[in-house]
């Protein structure tokens, strides 16, 4: 569902800015502008706490003269600020530095089929009905276990938007999408042994989402299950990366192989186009136009068509992740990537929670990571850890107050399994992996 | 004074088409309710940045953004609305939404005494036009032409030059304007370093609530590309990290960090209020050795986490959080003060006009010791001392916090010998400052780079500490 007269008022100003730009003289010009409605209300015990209603708006400018480029953006959209706008942009490229690698897309790689994504469902909800969802959401958190002691309250958000981009080589395109989501996040215990976790489910379609109560539900499992946790002594062992945590690890794989850090050689994964990096079972692809996704979209941020591509293949790094201008400076093209990925898929293998469990046998099941402890440049790696111990592919304490540590180019390589357990409520679509070993640090 | 405010209401109000007097008619629709708290946040915004890498400056941006967020509190209730638009029916709409919240409220109306004047710590004056673009350029080309000079093994740099301009407007319900012009500078320089096929970088910034003028004095640009390439010269050295418990120094300035992550946070009133912190109710306890006292200072002339008055109106503070290793007190903003009956403290911030405001940290330091710090590395047999960090992040309620080494050396027999590779460290909030043994005299503030994310706000904060000695925390190194 698509509300094209909403969409035809964004594109009006994205011709006049580009027009504008055209008039004080850039040989070339990008311009976007997005709107943004939403309603986010949460309660905490058992009643509402904030109610807030979101309306942002912002247009942002690029323009180019040769090789120099400049960039503005305003939330303010009234004439006036548009001229100034792209006299600020225009300003600034005439001081930058020409850069033979600067401009737009090559013409022919523009995305020239705009199939419906299916990504606008707007949630006909108000503030009163949002209310009773979280706190029906909480309630259940709240009444799931005796242990549940606290709250840090649910809340409901939805969000509805359009986006419409356009360039001077005659690109103007236009979309709507939607947003929405429901949390939870309550705590169990007393003192010095309280633990607080969360859960939360996220869809472009509100009815896709997962029911308040089993959100609520899961929030509080989860924090009942951190009683007790203790910490580890410092050892070896194998690692399973529950599926959240998982997608951060493939997420600092694709750090590594995006084309900011290849061209400015901030990368542990340097001229690893064609070489192995993962073990040969491993298949990452990205799948741009799957129907009603939340990193779907048959165009990037400059305009470029999306690819439906392996990234990785029998373990291989097959394509780098790259954007008009890193591509151009690495002697490459484009691979529609210029503001990040859309639905990066881990192809799975059989195994469901339990078996990877079963097949950890005896080490750490992470279901937490906390610190930013990643060296893109090296691929050290060493984060703040809990979760649970594991032995012989059963659950037996939870553990906190750890660390865990490797180098990510060997973690890659060694990794042994990825479950079917897929979290689907990110850009990168990964199930849990188990890795050989990594270092753990305790007391 | 009142001439900023005049200056603020003509930035904001005025260039928007709106009459200060108009405020007053959004005031009374809000007022209308029976609530405990109402304010109305003008904001106008300013912002560039330049970057270089490659030895050219290719890329410059700039922002301008304006807009006004309405607030009603009844309770621990709160309705907000923004709107990008400065206008008098946006406002006058936002208001009738909002105040729907407090609509079973029996609150009766707080009065609430605004301070009537306060100290001013930075000038009002726009960095942006501190130097004319030209000079903004010439100055990044100086420090990559400086830098690259200082070693062979330099294979890139990047320098990033970054001011932001914010005037800001907050209406309060007693009728009561409070104004402030906020400026803020930064600069980046970081380096990556190659030898025998190895890989290394180094990074070091600084900035502050001045104009670009501040990275001339003392050629600080400079001194900013000299400290990242001897980062980068020490990490091409470094060996695999230790891993287990040991005894930790930590060197003064940036990893004043630990404070802020370990127990800064957890002393956040909202958290205590709400008794989700580790540190809830435990005013009077002893949570840090009796060498420690801790303070959260927002009062400090032109650094990067100081305010005039903070995002509620209120003056900022110095505010004693540990004194002698008793927690004496948590930082509030207005709605969790007047929940805990204590007096707001100057940390109501907010990230923008369009974000509530929470309690938040300023500067959190601990203030000097007695110890000379080589004095303190000496009486370790075998541990790490850690002299810089990157980022932390901490749990408030279980207390877990971690913040990671980007330079790390060993101690061995009382002398500082092997540099290691940057590790995470993990300790927990409540008693990690009990184990502090020793505090040296040698307190620094860092070099004012701190942004501090909470419930997706970011707000610029700043850290400082003397040399630390903490007997056992855990190191999250490879080597087992």
């Amino acid at each position: 569902m698509q509300n094209q007269a909403e969409i035809n008022r964004l594109k009006d100003v994205v011709q006049q800015l580009l027009d504008e730009a055209k008039h004080q003289g850039a040989s070339a010009a990008e311009a976007a502008f997005s709107v943004d409605n939403g309603l986010s209300v949460s309660a905490r015990l058992g009643e509402v706490e904030t109610v807030e209603y979101h309306c942002d708006q912002g247009i942002g400018v690029t323009v180019y003269f040769g090789q120099k480029k400049g960039s503005a953006s305003t939330n303010d959209v009234s004439p006036d600020s548009l001229k100034e706008t792209i006299k600020a942009a225009c300003s600034i490229a005439r001081y930058a530095s020409e850069d033979e690698y600067a401009g737009l897309p090559d013409p022919e790689r523009l995305a020239t089929e705009f199939p419906d994504l299916d990504l606008n469902h707007p949630w006909n909800i108000d503030a009163e009905q949002g209310i009773a969802l979280a706190i029906e959401c909480e309630n259940a958190g709240r009444a799931y276990d005796k242990a549940i002691s606290n709250s840090e309250g649910a809340s409901v958000n939805s969000h509805q938007g359009t986006r419409v981009f356009g360039n001077s080589l005659g690109f103007l395109q236009g979309y709507q999408s939607s947003r929405h989501s429901l949390s939870c996040s309550v705590l169990a215990g007393n003192g010095g042994g309280m633990h607080r976790d969360y859960w939360y489910s996220v869809a472009r379609n509100a009815a896709n989402m997962e029911s308040a109560q089993l959100v609520g539900q899961k929030a509080a499992q989860r924090a009942v299950a951190r009683l007790g946790a203790r910490s580890l002594s410092t050892r070896q062992c194998p690692v399973l990366f529950a599926p959240e945590m998982a997608s951060g690890l493939i997420g600092a794989l694709l750090g590594a192989i995006s084309g900011g850090s290849l061209y400015r050689k901030a990368s542990f994964l340097l001229d690893a186009l064609d070489t192995q990096i993962m073990p040969d079972f491993v298949r990452i692809h990205e799948q741009p136009l799957l129907k009603g996704a939340l990193g779907s979209a048959s165009y990037d941020a400059e305009g470029v068509a999306t690819q439906a591509r392996d990234i990785v293949n029998d373990g291989i790094l097959r394509s780098y992740v790259l954007s008009t201008y890193s591509a151009r400076k690495l002697g490459l093209q484009t691979t529609g990537n210029a503001g990040g990925v859309h639905n990066l898929t881990v192809e799975t293998g059989e195994n469901d929670f339990a078996a990877m469990l079963k097949q950890l046998g005896t080490g750490l099941l992470v279901t937490e990571l906390m610190g930013q402890g990643i060296n893109r440049v090296t691929g050290d790696y060493s984060r703040g850890a809990s979760g649970f111990w594991v032995e012989n592919g059963a659950i037996q304490y939870p553990v906190q107050e750890i660390t865990i540590a490797g180098n990510l180019k060997t973690m890659l390589r060694n990794i042994v399994a990825i479950g079917n357990d897929v979290d689907l409520r990110g850009n990168i679509r990964v199930g849990s992996i188990l890795l050989e070993q990594m270092a753990i640090a305790g007391e | 004074m009142p001439l900023l405010l005049d200056q603020v209401k003509q930035s904001i109000l005025v260039a928007n088409g709106l009459q200060p007097q108009e405020i007053d008619q959004v005031m009374d629709t809000l007022l209308s309710a029976p609530l405990d708290a109402a304010d109305i946040y003008f904001q106008s915004s300013h912002f560039e940045s330049w970057s270089l890498e490659g030895g050219i400056v290719k890329e410059g941006s700039h922002s301008i953004e304006h807009g006004a967020g309405v607030r009603v509190v009844s309770g621990d209730k709160t309705g907000f609305a923004y709107s990008d638009r400065i206008e008098l029916p946006i406002l006058l709409e936002a208001a009738n939404n909002v105040k729907a919240i407090v609509r079973q409220g029996q609150q009766a109306r707080h009065k609430i005494e605004t301070p009537k004047s306060w100290t001013r710590l930075y000038q009002p004056f726009n960095p942006l036009k501190s130097l004319d673009d030209q000079e903004k350029i010439d100055l990044l080309k100086r420090v990559d032409a400086e830098t690259r000079k200082l070693d062979s093994r330099i294979e890139e740099v990047m320098v990033s030059l970054v001011a932001a301009y914010d005037n800001v407007l907050v209406a309060n319900q007693d009728g009561s304007l409070a104004a402030d012009i906020r400026p803020l500078v930064r600069l980046n320089v970081s380096v990556i370093m190659v030898e025998n096929g190895r890989r290394e970088q180094g990074s070091m910034g600084g900035g502050a609530r001045s104009d670009y003028s501040y990275f001339l004095e003392n050629d600080r640009a400079l001194e900013y590309g000299r400290e990242a390439v001897r980062q980068a010269q020490v990490n091409l050295q470094a060996e695999d990290a230790p891993a287990g418990n040991m005894t930790v120094v930590l060197g003064p300035g940036w990893p004043g960090i630990l404070l802020h992550e370990a127990i800064g946070h957890g002393l956040e009133g909202d958290f205590n209020r709400k008794g989700t912190s580790a540190f809830s109710g435990r005013i009077g306890e002893r949570v840090a050795s009796d060498l420690c006292t801790v303070v959260d200072d927002g009062t400090l002339p032109g650094r990067r986490g100081s305010l005039s008055i903070d995002d509620e109106g209120t003056p900022t503070e110095n505010t004693v959080l540990i004194e002698n290793g008793i927690l004496r007190g948590y930082m509030q903003d207005k709605l969790n003060a007047r929940l805990m009956g204590v007096k707001p403290t100057g940390n109501g911030r907010r990230e923008s006009y369009a974000h509530l405001p929470m309690p938040r940290m300023t500067n959190t330091y601990m203030l000097p010791g007695i110890s000379d710090p080589e004095e303190i590395i000496r009486s370790v047999k075998k541990g790490l001392y850690a002299r810089n960090f990157g980022g932390g992040q901490v749990d408030i309620t279980s207390g877990k916090f971690v913040f990671s080494t980007s330079e790390a050396y060993l101690i061995e027999d009382g002398k500082i010998t092997r540099p290691v590779k940057g590790a995470t460290l993990i300790g927990n909030g409540p008693d990690v400052l009990t184990k502090v043994s020793m505090v040296g005299n040698d307190m620094q503030l860092d070099s004012g780079v701190g942004t501090c994310g909470k419930d997706g706000q970011s707000v610029p904060v700043g850290v400082g500490q003397p040399t630390l000695k903490i007997d056992g925390l855990t190191v999250g190194g490879t080597n087992v």
